[in-house]
């Protein structure tokens, strides 16, 4: 079975991979936005390309139940690998924002407050804040069964996350919609299970 | 009649190297305590300020959806458009209604170098070295009645030549529209080049309207078709969304963009640690066009 040998083979890709595979874009796009790559105004695009990348690894961490639950596909020990990698490049988004775009301190606080789709990006963030500061196995423990209603958050700022790149494109536009729409579709798939419907 | 408006901005007028010099010193000066007064300030500080974009800034970040939403899709699709044979068609108020051939336009009109700031809505800058003519002079080509109020202007829709229009980002066609003595205004042109070439397609060929003191949008691109009216004819980006875009939607660093401020703008082409810099009332051009919305209250009529 496909599952079955995708399970066997993920048993053997260390996780430390997966965080080296997907902390190399950020460097490589600061590189390119330093040398024209990212073409004539770098400093948006670069923020948007790390948006875009954080919002790629909260969807792919909301696959993991799914995959799991639908179709026997075991990631379950890469999930803290792609939290905190988006948490990462959150942050990192956050601060090409602040350091490169905005730059003027009071503009910053202004556009916190005044603008709506910042105030619900920043919201997501303040939201990681705490996922990020339990992704160890201490606070696991710690936690017990509150570290899994804890993490819920994470839903929270997905659709928080696609909701804010809806808002800040101009005129109608399909790739937001898009992100909005799997995270809903992943979202509607953890609802409760029918009766009837066999559970893995 | 072309050179209504005199340039004071062309490369010739770019402050001398001594000028620019002494500049620094004020600059230096001032920083030490030292008072100077009176030198090297006004006119040759504005001059120098505007130095053209390069070639390669102005034609591959640009924003014309027709060929997608991403600032490099014009340069990447817009090859498709084909922009000869051309015609504009110009009707409604006028005495001469009819397709105008892109090539009979050029043969009647004196083309001249104008660099201007451009200032799009997403608070982004660049300047241009635009070639062209006044618009004034082709709504003369077709005789303007004395009931037109208004100009609407009309973008070609292509949809085998424009892969943006498969979406509904916009209403297609994009159309705009400017109040008659806006139009008529001698810093209003019609742009057939850049940089003394052929304007290229993903700037709007074969000809596209400037508007230096009004938001980049209102510089419809390739323009099919001009319309005289008496009634406000409707804008895309207004119908689009009306609460963020006016009619009017001059330049004016007081009234911020619902979204974001327009209080500065990043001039194009400083890389990734480019500062911002003060956006001017209407972009800089107050002097010219200021008289022409007396009495308006412009948090208003934005």
């Amino acid at each position: 079975m496909v599952a079955n040998r995708i399970n066997t083979l993920v048993r053997h890709v260390p996780t430390w991979a997966i965080y080296i595979l997907y902390a190399l874009p950020a460097p490589v796009l600061f590189y390119m936005g330093a040398t024209g790559g990212l073409g004539a105004e770098p400093i948006k695009a670069l923020a948007r390309e790390l948006g875009e990348i954080a919002l790629q690894l909260l969807i792919i961490g909301l696959c993991i139940t799914p995959l799991r639950r639908y179709l026997g596909v075991n990631l379950l020990k890469f999930r803290r690998a792609f939290g905190l990698l988006a948490f990462f490049y959150v942050a990192l988004h956050l601060l090409v924002w602040l350091v490169l775009d905005v730059q003027d301190l009071s503009q910053i606080w202004a556009d916190i407050v005044k603008r709506p789709f910042v105030t619900i990006g920043m919201a997501a963030f303040l939201l990681m804040i705490p996922l990020a500061a339990t992704s160890n196995n201490r606070a696991v423990r710690w936690l017990g069964p509150r570290w899994r209603v804890l993490h819920r958050l994470t839903y929270g700022v997905a659709l928080l996350g696609a909701v804010h790149f809806i808002w800040l494109s101009k005129g109608f536009q399909l790739e937001p919609l898009a992100y909005l729409a799997v995270i809903v579709a992943l979202l509607a798939l953890r609802l409760p299970k029918r009766v009837g419907v066999p559970g893995r | 009649m072309a050179y209504r408006w005199k340039n004071d901005l062309t490369e010739n007028d770019v402050t001398p190297e001594h000028v620019f010099l002494n500049r620094r010193h004020l600059l230096a000066g001032a920083a030490a305590g030292v008072a100077l007064a009176g030198i090297g300030a006004g006119g040759q500080a504005k001059a120098d300020a505007l130095e053209p974009n390069s070639w390669d800034d102005i034609t591959t970040y640009n924003n014309y959806y027709e060929f997608g939403t991403g600032k490099d899709d014009p340069v990447k699709y817009a090859g498709r458009l084909t922009t000869s044979p051309w015609s504009v068609m110009i009707d409604g108020l006028v005495d001469r209604p009819g397709a105008y051939p892109f090539e009979q336009i050029m043969k009647k009109m004196t083309i001249e170098e104008r660099i201007y700031r451009f200032r799009c809505v997403e608070a982004w800058s660049m300047v241009v070295p635009w070639n062209g003519f006044e618009l004034a002079d082709l709504l003369d080509l077709a005789g303007v009645q004395s009931r037109a109020k208004y100009v609407a202007f009309e973008t070609a829709l292509r949809r085998d030549e424009m892969p943006g229009t498969r979406f509904p980002v916009l209403d297609w066609p994009y159309v705009e529209g400017l109040r008659l003595d806006e139009a008529m205004h001698p810093l209003t042109m019609m742009a057939t080049g850049i940089y003394g070439r052929d304007i290229p397609n993903q700037n709007g060929a074969p000809m596209r309207l400037v508007v230096p003191w009004k938001y980049g949008f209102k510089s419809i691109k390739s323009v099919v078709r001009i319309t005289l009216m008496e009634d406000e004819p409707p804008t895309s980006w207004n119908k689009a969304n009306p609460r963020e875009y006016g009619f009017y939607s001059n330049v004016n660093p007081n009234v911020d963009h619902p979204r974001w401020s327009q209080a500065t703008e990043r001039r194009i082409g400083g890389g990734l640690f480019a500062p911002k810099i003060d956006t001017l009332m209407f972009n800089g051009y107050e002097d010219e066009v200021a008289a022409m919305y007396d009495g308006m209250d412009l948090t208003k009529f934005i």
